[in-house]
């Protein structure tokens, strides 16, 4: 399908939005910092999550230093390492992930990309950027609580994570841990529904649904998606908050606990786990849907090829999206639920393996016959395939309820999700800034900083995650600071496993290297111009770069077609922009 | 360029690590050898897709990588191939799902001669009970659970009395009898995993879980707990001892049933204890 209004077609004009609705910003203040332009809250959120993303970075070197070099560092006690595990879980999973995803490349492309002036409610806009802070900041707080912050692992599973045998858990870490969580529901909650609605309804004329950039259509999928999911997360926290500050027993049942006999009854343990996976499923697709699309444009771009199969990867997208709903219980094959359960959820998490695989196909179909620009953006996009594919693979061991009982609750699970929903969805995260930085600076980010970058993270997860596969595979669990003598693990796991921190702390230098090249890139990268990639989507039209607030100039761009015409034989150029009238398309199936 | 020749490099080095590797399974100890197979056939096919994408990945980059003049192919969608890869993809998941599947309904099905072994969890060490001469385990609750009664045994059930307890001991069990291992927590989850028998199970407290096999080999194994439950998690450790039907025998005539470790003094305070449970309740 090309879906193109063919030239000199009567289009309806613009129903402009008249530049005076906006809320212009009158001093530095409302410019900078309590801004409503979705694109300075884009980089607030982009900001606070990779500050805090670089908290949990350090945390993993410990992790790995306690791993791989066990009773050297007297400071990482079985407490501090599960303390360490767990923000580390939690920053990346939510703090970082979710918010750079959605609060972040959600803020600065859905207005731009579907040609619209700003979000449709920019106060509440802000206002989402400054409850995410806040939840942050109660977050880092725990940090500095009597006690620490909670070591109950990221999934938080009561009814340790309110007792006395887990760090944080009768202090006051688990309760700021929840808080924050809490905080950043709301905040969510609120720039979500403005994302959803500026794609509804703040798109411009002719950007019909199925001309949407496949950038946009992932990052709506998601926050759809996450509108529903989160208030399951809300009421879990809810409710433990309740168990732990007024004794009540939503998921405490009987217990003795350190010899003493506990005042909770009748609650269930495994109702959290329920409510916890209904959101945490969806979770990872809500990480993973805006990667799918951005990469799928990014392939695009940079191989100057349409996107293979436009309407199948937007079914995809869809299709993914409902069916993440109902496989939840894959996390729970060996939770004591009911074993029935397990042929249920096999069967539909195998099946969304199917939807998944087709996005694959035509983002390697893409590459076929394509004209691949080696630029730093596809290089990542690369990765992100090899690494994607890898640990969606290692998915149908887990997804397959057999399978998983030998495998769950080992390495095998840790070295999976760190690949699929960990290294995978972070190389689209250094993709799209490769790409997209041009756009919010005016400057090309450091060539040569940025590919070394490249080589040392790619090739170094892959070294870190693709062995660990095998360390579960002999049986280590997971989530333990050491392995002390066990007698079916042999000498050379632990060798293994000090190789592994090397090569994660190597990794860990190269996003220092990153780090500094954002930083220099500012004032020293080469001018970018309006459009350096040659790209067809609205955001490399705006007059001016960076984008001024209001985005477009006096009059929004009108679209006449969809968002990959690249290389269009007989064109004079080997793209034409979503809001360039003509020459109409010639040929290609209809 | 050298992206391309990496994209090889990464699916050469992931077979060969693959088939070099020394680090596999644990040999197997129990029935559940069909996991294992299972778990080969997934490791062939999705090896298999893995190479089959990122080499042709390789070959797309080094074929159609960038070059002066070149010009990219326009090619839309193509309803038979995507049509064909849809469902070619779907017959492999169906492949590794069916016999899945049939192996989950073996796993969920406790054979009718399985003995029940309770393995109770508390952080953090591992308790057990055998039913005694009877077959059959007494009742317990966590409310009944104090210094002398530390598995929460209901004394007014007969069917506890001469259940077998081991505290804080190693268990033993006899090769190639099935067994159904009942779980039960009393204060967090825990798991009881032991690698070479391939099943885990979480316990959780206030309910019983279970999963069955068949131990096939004698031997110590070591029991490890593989669900998060607090600062003692990584030393959660014990020993499951299987041995040969004689050897097993000797092991259970050392052991004390319920009542003689109780003795009829304390049973008398149990079993009041027992009441104002049961009348809170």
């Amino acid at each position: 399908m090309v879906d193109v209004t063919p030239h000199g077609a009567d289009l309806i004009p613009p129903a402009e939005v008249g530049e005076m609705e906006l809320y212009h910003p009158h001093s530095w203040w409302t410019k900078y910092v309590f801004s409503q332009d979705a694109k300075v809250i884009a980089i607030q959120y982009s900001g606070t999550a990779l500050a805090i993303g670089l908290v949990a970075l350090v945390l993993s070197w410990l992790m790995r230093l306690q791993l791989g070099f066990p009773g050297t560092f007297d400071f990482i006690t079985p407490e501090a390492y599960y303390q360490f595990m767990t923000m580390h879980g939690m920053i990346m999973v939510i703090y970082l992930l979710t918010a750079l995803f959605l609060g972040g490349f959600g803020n600065y492309l859905i207005p731009l990309m579907v040609g619209a002036r700003d979000m449709v409610f920019p106060y509440v806009n802000m206002l989402s950027y400054w409850i995410y802070l806040l939840a942050v900041l109660v977050l880092v707080a725990s940090f500095f609580a009597p006690g620490g912050p909670t070591g109950a692992g990221w999934t938080l599973y009561p009814p340790q994570a309110i007792l006395s045998g887990t760090p944080g858990g009768t202090g006051p870490g688990i309760i700021l841990m929840l808080v924050s969580l809490i905080l950043f529901i709301i905040g969510f909650t609120m720039g979500g529904l403005n994302y959803v609605v500026t794609v509804l309804q703040g798109r411009t004329r002719g950007m019909t649904l199925m001309r949407l950039p496949l950038t946009v259509w992932g990052i709506f999928t998601a926050t759809v998606m996450a509108l529903l999911a989160f208030p399951a997360l809300f009421v879990a926290c809810v409710m433990m908050l309740f168990d732990r500050a007024i004794g009540s027993s939503f998921f405490m049942p009987a217990i003795v606990e350190m010899g003493e006999q506990s005042p909770h009854n009748g609650g269930s343990p495994i109702m959290f786990q329920h409510l916890f996976w209904f959101f945490g499923h969806p979770e990872v697709y809500i990480v993973a849907l805006p990667a799918f699309g951005i990469v799928s444009d990014l392939i695009s771009t940079h191989a100057r090829k349409n996107i293979f199969g436009y309407r199948m990867m937007v079914w995809a997208i869809v299709g993914i999206g409902a069916l993440s709903f109902v496989v939840w219980a894959h996390h729970m094959y060996v939770s004591g639920m009911h074993p029935y359960f397990g042929f249920f959820f096999a069967t539909t998490t195998l099946i969304i393996a199917v939807p998944t695989a087709i996005k694959v196909y035509n983002w390697v179909l893409t590459l076929w016959r394509g004209d691949i620009h080696l630029t730093i953006p596809m290089l990542f996009a690369l990765a992100f395939i090899v690494t994607f594919v890898n640990g969606g693979l290692t998915g149908l061991f887990l997804g397959n309820v057999v399978v998983d009982v030998p495998l769950s609750d080992t390495m095998f699970v840790v070295a999976h999700f760190h690949m699929v929903m960990g290294v995978a969805p972070i190389m689209v995260v250094f993709g799209a800034v490769y790409h997209w930085y041009p756009k919010m600076t005016g400057r090309m980010l450091n060539e040569w900083m940025g590919r070394f970058h490249f080589w040392v993270t790619f090739i170094g997860a892959y070294l870190i995650f693709f062995p660990m596969h095998y360390v579960g595979l002999v049986g280590v669990p997971r989530r333990y600071p050491e392995l002390g003598d066990t007698a079916f693990i042999p000498p050379s796991v632990h060798t293994l496993n000090e190789f592994i921190t090397v090569a994660a702390l190597t990794v860990g230098f190269a996003q220092l290297v990153f780090l500094f090249n954002l930083f220099w890139s500012i004032r020293h990268g080469k001018e970018a111009g309006d459009n350096p990639w040659r790209a067809t989507t609205l955001e490399w039209q705006t007059a001016g770069t960076p984008p001024p607030h209001g985005n477009f100039g006096k009059e929004l761009p009108v679209v006449y077609r969809w968002a990959y015409d690249y290389s269009v034989p007989g064109a004079a150029e080997d793209f034409i922009a979503q809001n360039d009238p003509g020459p109409a398309t010639q040929g290609g199936p209809a | 360029m050298a992206i391309a020749l990496v994209l090889v490099l990464v699916v050469v080095g992931s077979v060969l690590f693959h088939a070099l590797s020394p680090w596999w399974w644990t040999p197997i100890a129990s029935n559940w050898g069909y996991i294992d197979s299972t778990l080969v056939a997934t490791f062939w096919i999705t090896g298999a897709v893995f190479s089959a994408v990122v080499l042709f990945m390789a070959y797309c980059v080094y074929r159609f990588r960038h070059k002066e003049g070149q010009k990219a192919a326009y090619e839309p969608e193509s309803r038979k191939l995507e049509s064909w890869l849809t469902l070619v993809t779907a017959v492999g998941v169906a492949a590794m799902l069916a016999p899945g599947l049939y192996v989950w309904k073996q796993f969920v099905t406790v054979p009718k001669d399985a003995t029940e072994v309770e393995v109770v969890a508390q952080q953090w060490q591992w308790s057990y009970r055998l039913p005694g001469a009877d077959g059959k385990l007494g009742t317990s609750n966590a409310r009944l659970i104090n210094a002398d009664n530390p598995l929460g045994i209901n004394p007014e059930d007969p069917n506890g009395q001469d259940d077998v307890v081991v505290e804080a001991a190693d268990l033993h069990l006899p090769i190639d009898k099935p067994v159904k291992m009942l779980l039960r927590s009393i204060d967090v989850l825990h798991d009881f995993y032991v690698p070479e028998f391939r099943a885990k199970m979480d316990m959780v407290p206030g309910m019983v879980t279970y999963f069955w096999f068949t131990p096939t080999r004698t031997g110590t194994f070591e029991v490890l707990c593989a669900e998060l439950c607090g600062t003692g998690h990584g030393f959660m450790r014990g020993i499951v001892m299987v041995d040969t039907e004689q050897d097993y025998t000797s092991w259970l005539q050392q052991q004390s049933t319920f009542a003689q470790l109780t003795g009829p003094a304390k049973v008398g305070a149990l079993a009041d204890q027992a009441k104002a449970v049961a009348a809170m309740e």
